[in-house]
């Protein structure tokens, strides 16, 4: 073994500054003056539509995409002033996991994990040794001498996650490595990468179209849109408080603003004189969702009732999510959004 | 065989012979022009790991001219350049320059086809990893490319099993010319047939064997 990695110093570990991409055939702009910081240690997801560019901004972070302007500095090293030979070396400190695997068909699962290590040029027992130890990291001890034609999807991703690692890194790049996958099989290989992340100190860039991928692992999020970065932040943030209506429809997809119209044309009609105002109210935090409806409804004589609703959790943090019909004189229902909002609520007119 | 006079068996086992060294001498020799030379297309081909399309275009024009010139006429138009490497524009040995030169030219688009077939994700996660091209052609590229490159030497090699009959026509000797020497120009009908077996079973026993390999070597 060797000896432990030092703290993590060099924070941002990855930094992208001001980076252009133009492709040549079909005169794409695909990246627009983009920049990003990734912290140390931190998941960091990108999430944007097909074409957003995400793929092609990973890409440059081991510069097999190279930039047309800007600054790609991994772990302190400015990776588009080095020489082949230098960032063959670079590279080699950042894994790399893709969505179709890509994997070697006519090498076996301990062959294509020892890949990285032979182009390093390791000796053989050393690479059998570090092999020895990275199939238990990601339980693929049995199928060691298996071609991936013989594994499953997630199974493969495996290989893959444990060849990304092979070499040390202390950047993990993953590029839809999910995307091939069914939603168990996705949630196993989340939760080995949040695993390895805590126990090999690495940091994750991760790219992603699916909202849940990001909502269940990932620190902080940034979101494309035609190769610029529209928004970024903390997860917990951006899923609340959303600024841009692409990443409004994005969080919808988790969130759920959707309440069935079924639903809704069973509510009641407000009584002459009053109003009614649906709603959907996000809760963050402490607030018991029950204590805050009944004190709303008590205090500002309306009635609340519940049309949808439900419990989830993001980071970590746990949130409800509930669509409300709001009865009542105008004044009031305003009067208890206020006060609801005051409370840090987040209310969000649903069109009926 | 033993319908045939023992001296016509002889000739036959002799005829066998030299069709195996001409077929087996020309593949061997395509293999080993062929190969680099397909590396060299498909690396600097418009997808390549080092596009160059000066050195593409006209490396693909002369190995296309050398494919659609009819071998017969192949044979004939590079006399000149046999002499120089053989000695001799007749027998065998002279038979095997047009011979290696026409399968050199086919198995370079072959192994080019077969080189194509990689799927281009394990090359970018080999250059990810951080590998030279050097290790992306021969640790990745050709073992990949493996089943598809025996696939294309099976086809060369019965292709060169009938044109190194045609070969006959110059001398060459082989089964091909014993078959027209004397199942047609002698009229014994019971060599031509004999000559005509022995290349089905040649051409089977060589497709058998290659298929076989493809499926070993596959691991899909
Ligand atoms: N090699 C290339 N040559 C030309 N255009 C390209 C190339 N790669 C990507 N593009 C274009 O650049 C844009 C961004 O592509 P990119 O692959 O980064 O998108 P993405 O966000 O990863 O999409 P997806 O979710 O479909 O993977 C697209 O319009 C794409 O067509
Ligand atoms: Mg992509």
């Amino acid at each position: 073994m060797r000896d432990m990695p030092e703290l993590p110093v060099d924070d941002p570990a990855i930094r992208l500054a001001g980076l252009s991409k133009r492709f040549a055939t079909g005169g794409t702009l695909a990246l627009a003056e983009v920049s990003l910081e990734v912290r140390s240690g931190e998941i960091f997801g990108i999430v944007g539509r097909s074409g957003a560019g995400k793929s092609t901004l990973v890409r440059t972070v081991n510069l097999l995409e190279r930039p047309d302007a800007g600054a790609v500095t991994v772990l302190g090293q400015d990776l588009l002033g080095l020489d082949a030979a230098a960032l063959r070396k670079a590279r080699r400190g950042i894994g790399m996991v893709f969505q179709h695997f890509n994997l070697h068909h006519r090498r076996t699962v301990a062959e294509n994990i020892a890949f990285p290590l032979e182009v390093a040029g390791m000796p053989h027992a050393e690479r059998a040794a570090r092999v020895a130890e990275l199939l238990p990291l990601v339980g693929l001890e049995a199928k060691r001498d298996a071609y991936p034609a013989q594994l499953s999807g997630g199974q493969k991703q495996r290989v893959g996650i444990a060849r990304a690692l092979a070499s040390r890194p202390r950047i993990l790049l993953c590029d839809e490595a999910t995307s091939a996958l069914d939603p168990e099989t996705t949630a196993e290989i989340l939760a080995l990468i949040r695993d390895l992340r805590d126990r090999l100190q690495l940091t994750v860039l991760l790219i992603t179209h699916e909202m849940a991928v990001v909502k269940s692992i990932c620190d902080r999020v940034a979101v494309m849109e035609a190769g610029r970065v529209i928004e970024q932040g903390p997860v917990l943030e951006v899923f609340t408080r959303p600024r841009q209506p692409t990443t409004r429809r994005f969080v919808a997809e988790v969130i759920g603003h959707g309440v069935p119209s079924e639903t809704l044309a069973r509510l009641p009609a407000p009584r002459p004189g009053e109003a009614r105002r649906l709603v959907q109210v996000l809760f963050l935090g402490p607030h018991s969702t029950r204590a805050v409806i009944s004190e709303a409804s008590r205090d500002f004589g309306i009635d609340l009732d519940i049309a949808a609703g439900r419990i989830d959790s993001i980071a970590g943090e746990p949130f409800g999510v509930m669509a409300l019909a709001a009865y009542g004189p105008a004044e009031a229902l305003e009067a208890a959004f206020a006060w609801m909002r005051g409370l840090g609520l987040v209310i969000e007119e649903i069109a009926a | 065989m033993s319908w045939l006079t023992p001296m016509m068996q002889d000739l036959l086992i002799e005829a066998l012979g030299q069709t195996l060294v001409m077929v087996g001498v020309s593949t061997v020799l395509a293999i080993a022009f062929g190969l680099p030379l397909a590396l060299l297309l498909h690396v600097t081909g418009p997808n390549g790991l080092t596009p160059r399309p000066w050195l593409n275009r006209p490396l693909g024009l002369v190995v296309n001219a050398a494919r659609s010139t009819p071998f017969i006429i192949l044979m004939v138009a590079i006399v000149p350049f046999t002499r120089l490497v053989a000695g001799t524009s007749i027998g065998t040995g002279a038979a095997i320059v047009p011979l290696a030169l026409a399968a050199t030219a086919f198995l370079a688009r072959l192994f080019e086809n077969a080189l194509r077939e990689v799927d281009p994700g394990v090359v970018e996660a080999a250059l990810a990893m951080g590998a030279s091209r050097g290790q992306i052609v021969w640790k990745v590229l050709v073992p990949e490319a493996l089943p598809g490159l025996v696939a294309a030497v099976t086809v060369a090699l019965v292709s060169l099993v009938g044109f190194s009959a045609m070969a006959g026509a110059i001398g060459g000797g082989g089964l091909g010319d014993l078959g027209i020497r004397f199942g047609y120009q002698r009229f014994m009908p019971e060599v031509m047939a004999s000559v005509v077996l022995i290349l089905i079973l040649l051409v089977q026993g060589l497709q058998s064997i290659g298929d076989w390999l493809v499926r070993r070597l596959s691991h899909r």
